[in-house]
């Protein structure tokens, strides 16, 4: 079996550069690299918010506190939604690593498991929605106390990141149908997948710190 | 064009990462649902799952190992985790020893 | 009317009335304050209108927007960032002239500058001097050198260079219409709430400086990312990162910092204006709110940032002070090491910022050790820098003079911050005029020296003619003794108690002082009208001071072997480089000013506008969101976010020289190299120096 000399990221949307030149090989591993370093800058933006959550734990202000807050159901299926998502995206990108000028049938598949990703970032989204909604029927809304600021905006800032990817992925899909399955094309999806499994790992920190200390408390 | 056996093998990485992280994120949901764990216990626990998965994720779906070809990405995300982990814990410290001595 | 607006006008219009205007407040309440305040705005007004005017009248519109605006070349950002730095100097600077006037009139009098006034002009001049002067400033020198120096092309993401230009000139353009329209925030550079919630500066005030601050810190986020992934990934062939020049090291920690810092005061001013605008408390007095949770927040950028402002600094005096002490840097490991030290003990240190602000003192402790720590591989870099002088032959040119004035003024502001890092030493002069004068010495020594160094330096490589140096050893007399005599008797003042940000001054013992520090302030701004006549005499001087081969220093670097001014793609083909100091090393091989065996075609990226757009449209949407005026803040935030989405389904966006082009501009400019008589470093100031560098006797090859 030969070794793929290609660097793992580049698998992600098959990019063939066996046939690129090195200056559009080095350009790819340029871009690829830098969204890696703009993703490591948002997640500076949300430790500080996650640093910030856990010190409003206390000032709560005779508001709603994380514990009443905090409903394990739907954060469990919201966690269930989101980590699918990262699989079916996955599924999206080995099938587009795939593609070849002989079969439309590894683009078509890709675009079948991005169409699902997109239902399940969808559906989270709806759900996060709704829980926001039901909060702020029991009251609880952010400006009631720094407790309610800061999980809504950690929560939040989360909720705005799935929804640009959730508006992203379709505006690929527009590129993919009219321009082609063309070199920037594939490197803007894999940024699109680094972005989407990234939200999947901060998503890990707040099921975590957010929904099951508040079921602990 | 990639050999039948990679392709496999590719599939095989993903689906063993979403069972390794449905996997943890069940046990985690599943201590504190069922109570088998409380408290500081239960939180660390939950955490260092939570950590645990993180990890898979940038394993199995990011594919960032230990080749060279993944060195730069590796050396970019342990630093930052340095920096964050300055920025937060340095945060609770400051913000924590602030609390008691003001209350 | 005038203070309120109603109805139609108020879905229109927002918070923006006629009160909103300096002119309509002076005339109802007419003060010297209030005229100060008119004439501020009027300037702002008249000279965007003169500006205008002058542009059209010479017919140059055009030429802007294709030559300038919409361009993606490094070189063309990398000017426009330090001319809009060179703007915004002016105004602060001016700015600190009116703060130094009012401390030395309002001794026991009122003086002419309201307390509401002069909280805006301090703050302004923070705000301005640290994220409009000194990091485009900064940005600029890195933009247009590092490429050159690695051996590129362009920078890694020429489209996000421009849009990171146009974010930063919008959050400029910010601050100057608060001049005219409205007012500014009076909470000082770092806006600590809950003074700087609505509860306590219920005005605009404190909204412009939340997004131009915003503005200015996503323009930098992208100038980071760029940076660290050229510096990264766009390196030369054979230049490995021990061949690295010092100022593509301190580049890329600085990129380094800027990418890890900036994200907090992005968060936290955002949170800010959450609590502004949507009524949360994550700052406020009531609801739980938190302020200690900005201060360090706040800091945890803040520290990071003072790293960010010094650190290209120390990267020009090392390409400086080898350059014209005409040997190679000394310790050039040391340095690397010390650079990357400071860069991550950056982030170890913030809490010195707030000693006195309730931690308990093992807390304190631990920040202040960490603090000293810091200032041991400053101190190696200065070292580092001593030695390189010794035993070479040093040449007094400006940007040296510089540099010497640097190491000495610097080093004695270290040792200032040695005494604030010690808790209780801090405790006695945290927030006097003893913490002013030592962040001003750290960053004019420190951060402006090494800037205007940088400047001259590499001047006439952008733009193929030298600077006059009479006028810049006059700019070195205005600005050195002017900065003693500014800045050390604050230290004085500033260990007699007398505190910072202070309007009124009430002990006549500290009036000599407030004079002397006054009259350094003049000297200052004389230095900085110097450095504008001596930018205006070395254009009218043009035709006898051109170095069109190149390397009028005998310099180091890759930046000095092409033409001055560069060409558009820098370098015919991609140098390979054997060495540190490439350029040196080629020139002392025989591997210099020769023709390439091969030349290619050379894609470059094409013109785009999205770049402006994106600016304006973020200036606009931000000036909607300070005056409530919430259709205008959608409808440009949409126009940004179109942009942003637009961008990616352009394909068209490179374009090709062709090899016969790139050919016969290189060929053209090797004839002037072999042409042109080589110069020894006697006369390298004189009109004989015509950018090549006398050698050794077979520097430059015969053939071409």
């Amino acid at each position: 079996m030969t070794p793929d000399p290609v660097a793992p990221a580049l698998r992600h949307a098959g990019l063939n550069l066996r046939h690129a030149s090195r200056e559009e090989a080095e350009q790819v591993e340029s871009d690829v690299f830098g969204f890696w370093v703009f993703l490591m800058s948002d997640a500076v933006v949300f430790a500080t918010l996650f640093a910030l959550f856990g010190t409003s734990l206390e000032a709560t202000a005779g508001a709603p506190d994380l514990r009443a807050v905090v409903k394990l159901g739907p954060a469990f299926i919201e966690t269930m939604l989101l980590l699918t998502s990262s699989f079916t995206f996955g599924m999206a990108s080995i099938e587009f690593s795939r593609v070849h000028r002989l079969t439309r049938r590894h683009q078509r598949l890709a675009v079948r498991w991005l169409l699902v990703t997109w239902v399940l970032g969808t559906a989270f989204l709806g759900m996060e929605v709704n829980d926001f909604v039901t909060m702020a029927h029991n009251g609880a809304t952010a400006d009631r106390s720094f407790f309610l600021s800061a999980f809504t905006v950690l929560v939040g800032t989360h909720g705005l990141h799935v929804l640009t990817g959730v508006i992203w992925l379709p505006l690929m899909l527009l590129q993919l149908a009219g321009l082609g399955l063309d070199r920037p094309l594939k490197v803007n999806l894999i940024r699109l997948s680094l972005f989407w499994h990234f939200l999947d790992i901060v998503w890990i920190a707040i099921f975590s710190v957010v929904y099951l200390q508040g079921a602990l408390r | 064009m990639t050999s039948p056996r990679l392709e496999r093998n590719e599939t095989l990485s993903l689906v063993l990462g979403y069972g390794l992280a449905l996997l943890l994120t069940l046990v985690a949901f599943g201590l504190v649902v069922f109570h088998v764990l409380t408290g500081r216990q239960a939180f660390y626990t939950v955490l260092g799952l939570g950590l645990a998965q993180m990890l898979v994720h940038f394993r199995f779906f990011l594919h960032i190992d230990l080749k060279r070809s993944a060195r730069a990405d590796l050396q970019l995300i342990l630093f930052s985790t340095l920096v964050i982990a300055l920025m937060v814990g340095g945060t609770l410290v400051v913000l924590f020893n602030l609390h008691g001595r003001m209350m | 009317m005038l203070t309120e607006t109603h109805g139609v006008a108020h879905v229109l219009l927002g918070n923006l009335t006629w009160a909103a205007l300096p002119f309509v407040r002076a005339w109802r309440d007419p003060n010297v304050s209030e005229i100060i305040g008119t004439g501020a705005g009027a300037v702002v007004i008249l000279g965007a209108i003169a500006m205008f005017a002058l542009v059209t009248w010479l017919g140059k519109w055009r030429y802007l927007w294709t030559e300038w605006f919409t361009s993606l070349d490094h070189k063309k950002i990398g000017i426009m960032y330090v001319v809009l730095a060179g703007v915004m100097l002016a105004r602060a600077l001016v700015e600190a002239v009116l703060i130094r006037t009012q401390q030395a009139v309002a001794i026991n009098a009122p003086g002419y500058v309201e307390p509401g006034h002069f909280a805006q002009l301090f703050t302004t001049h923070g705000s301005i001097m640290v994220f409009f002067m000194a990091m485009p400033f900064l940005t600029g020198l890195i933009n247009y050198v590092v490429p050159l120096q690695i051996g590129a092309r362009d920078m890694a993401f020429p489209y996000m260079n421009s849009v990171g230009f146009w974010l930063t000139a919008a959050g400029a353009a910010l601050m100057m219409v608060s001049l005219a329209v409205g007012e500014f925030s009076t909470g000082g550079w770092s806006g600590y709430p809950p003074y700087t919630e609505l509860a306590f500066s219920g005005g605009v005030g404190p909204d412009y400086w939340i997004w131009a601050i915003s503005l200015s810190s996503l323009g930098s986020m992208t100038v980071g990312i760029n940076v660290a992934c050229t510096i990264f990934k766009m390196r030369a062939p054979g230049m490995n990162f021990m061949r690295l020049p010092l100022f593509c090291w301190t580049s890329l920690c600085t990129s380094i910092l800027m990418i890890f810092a900036m994200p907090p005061l992005t968060a936290v001013t955002l949170l800010l204006a959450g609590d502004r605008y949507l009524g949360m408390h994550f700052f406020t007095d009531d609801g739980g709110g938190n302020m200690m949770n900005y201060v360090n927040m706040f800091w945890l950028f803040g520290h990071p940032e003072v790293y960010i402002l010094i650190l290209p600094a120390f990267g020009v005096y090392s390409e400086v002070i080898s350059a014209f002490s005409s040997k190679e840097l000394y310790g050039y490991t040391s340095l690397v090491l010390a650079t990357m030290a400071i860069a991550v003990l950056s982030f170890t240190v913030w809490l010195h910022h707030f000693f006195t602000m309730g931690q308990g003192a093992d807390v304190n402790a631990v920040f202040g050790i960490a603090t000293m720590t810091i200032g041991i591989p400053t101190g190696v870099k200065i070292y580092d820098w001593i030695f390189t002088m010794f035993r070479g032959e040093v040449r007094f040119t400006p940007s040296m003079l510089f540099s010497i004035a640097f190491l000495v003024t610097f080093t004695l502001g270290g040792f200032t911050g040695i005494i604030l890092a010690t808790p209780p030493l801090d405790y006695a002069v945290h927030d006097s005029l003893f913490l002013v004068a030592h962040f001003h010495n750290m960053l004019i020594p420190g951060t402006l020296y090494g800037m205007v160094a940088g400047y001259m330096f590499w001047f006439p490589k952008a733009f193929g003619f030298r600077l006059n140096e009479r006028w810049g050893r006059i700019a070195v007399a205005c600005w050195v003794p002017g900065f003693f005599l500014a800045f050390f008797p604050l230290y004085l003042l500033g260990l007699a108690g007398m505190a910072r940000r202070t309007q009124a001054v009430f002990d006549p013992a500290f009036r000599p002082w407030l004079y002397a520090a006054l009259l350094g302030a003049l000297l200052m701004i004389s230095g900085l009208v110097t450095l504008f006549v001596q930018l205006y005499v070395s254009i009218r001087d043009r035709a006898a001071n051109r170095v069109p081969v190149g390397d009028p220093w005998d310099a180091r670097g890759l930046e000095w072997s092409v033409a001055a001014p560069p060409p558009e793609w820098n370098f015919a083909t991609i140098p390979h480089v054997g060495d540190r100091d490439a350029f040196y090393w080629r020139k002392r091989n025989k591997g210099a000013y020769r023709a390439a065996d091969h030349y290619r075609d050379i894609v470059l990226p094409k013109n785009s506008a999205c770049g402006v757009v994106l600016g304006v449209a973020s200036g606009l949407c931000c000036f909607g969101l300070i005056w409530h005026i919430w259709w205008m803040a959608l409808l440009f935030g949409l126009l940004a976010v179109a942009t942003i989405i637009v961008r990616p389904f352009m394909r068209d966006v490179t374009r090709v020289i062709p090899a016969v082009e790139v050919e016969a501009v290189d060929r053209a400019w090797l004839a002037q190299a072999h042409a042109a008589r080589p110069v020894p470093r006697e006369e390298e100031q004189s009109s004989l120096n015509q950018g090549l560098a006398e050698g050794f006797p077979e520097l430059v090859a015969k053939r071409a």
